[in-house]
């Protein structure tokens, strides 16, 4: 193992974990900043052990776009969800969706996960063995179909390309 | 203005507080009390919101931290015990 | 505190606490597990989440300076609500709790995978 890969395995977390000191201490004192950024380094060298792969972006630039899509999405879905709630549950034609994936690398399966579950009235439920496909709840639907494209497109494009290449 | 919202807020977490309980009682089945539970948890950091904002303290912000972690921890220790029939393997 | 802000933060605790009200009301109106596991996933974390952002504003507004850990809060429940919502799912469906309709056959094997 090269020594700066040694010293610095994760060089994203440093600045992350140093940011989520400073929220937690509502500060932004010089010392809290040095102590966030020790921290920063010496919890990830610490840590080596339980995650050796290094997380690697290739389009930082669609991360963002992302972020700004899911947020306006869980307005959205929450909106949906609500007005789903209060019409009751004669309204409802809950289903169980099956998504054929593409992607391959873990993280970005754990964080489409994790979007379908805040996102369009959708629940994920379980990955298969393979991870190749993941079974989705979803509170109503008029056209299955329609949603998996809807979930490919919207959220697994972006993901791949962000993650792969 | 802001007074009058506290409290309608809080009526209405009171009400979700209530609605949580009634399905923890009513079950029927131990993933539902779970769930339950875990709503219970979320209700419990909204409340303690409240009140911070109410009493103009920021004290409870720690509070409402600690028990995001703990509940996280409860509800998913839990959700294996379902599933493997236990938690420590 | 102005006007203004006294309205938005009236407007925030409000609708934080309408949400939660709902996440917990779906919880209990909803007729099998999988569709009630959507209120308290959705509902009740924008609810919170609502209720931190009205909290960051008021202590920014009264105390000394801005106070941006609420942030850290909603930041941990989106992040922690999906997947103790995933896990409850897999559990139920690992004990075949009765559903409206029912799951697909390719998922019809009992085990569970890490």
């Amino acid at each position: 193992m090269k020594p700066a890969k040694k010293w610095l395995p994760h060089p994203l977390l440093t600045p992350v974990l140093a940011a989520v000191w400073l929220l937690l201490n509502n500060s932004i004192a010089p010392g809290q900043i040095l102590l966030g950024l020790l921290l920063g380094w010496a919890v990830p060298r610490f840590t080596l052990a339980f995650w050796p792969e290094r997380v690697r972006f290739r389009a930082p630039g669609r991360l963002l776009r992302f972020a700004g899509v899911f947020l306006h999405d869980v307005l959205i879905a929450n909106l949906s969800v609500a007005r789903l709630i209060l019409a009751g549950p004669r309204v409802l034609r809950p289903a169980f969706v099956v998504v054929p994936l593409e992607l391959t690398n873990d993280l970005a399966i754990s964080l489409l996960a994790n979007t379908i579950c805040l996102t369009p009235g959708t629940v994920s439920a379980r990955l298969s063995a393979d991870r190749r496909h993941l079974l989705v709840h979803v509170l109503t639907t008029e056209s299955p179909a329609e949603l998996v494209g809807m979930i490919k497109t919207r959220f697994e494009a972006p993901l791949k390309e962000i993650f792969e290449c | 203005m802001l007074n009058l919202a506290l409290t309608l807020a809080f009526a209405l977490v009171g009400g979700a507080f209530a609605l949580s309980f009634l399905r923890l009682l009513k079950g029927p089945d131990a993933a539902d009390r779970i769930l339950a539970l875990d709503t219970l948890y979320i209700n419990a950091i909204a409340l303690l919101v409240l009140l911070g904002i109410h009493l103009a303290s920021p004290l409870y912000f720690e509070a409402a931290l600690l028990i995001a972690l703990m509940g996280f921890v409860g509800t998913v220790a839990l959700a294996k015990f379902l599933l493997r029939g236990d938690i420590i393997e | 505190m102005s006007h203004v802000t006294e309205i938005l933060l009236s407007f925030l605790v409000l609708a934080g606490a309408a949400f939660t009200f709902i996440g917990s009301l779906g919880l209990f109106r909803l007729r099998d597990f999988y569709t009630r596991l959507h209120g308290p996933t959705k509902a009740t974390t924008l609810g919170v989440g609502c209720l931190l952002v009205a909290s960051s504003i008021f202590f920014s507004v009264t105390g000394e300076g801005l106070s941006l850990h609420e942030i850290l809060v909603s930041l941990f429940l989106f992040i922690t609500a999906p997947i103790s919502a995933h896990l409850l799912a897999k559990a139920a469906l690992h004990r075949k709790l009765p559903s409206l309709t029912p799951p697909a056959e390719t998922f019809d094997t009992p085990e569970s995978q890490e």
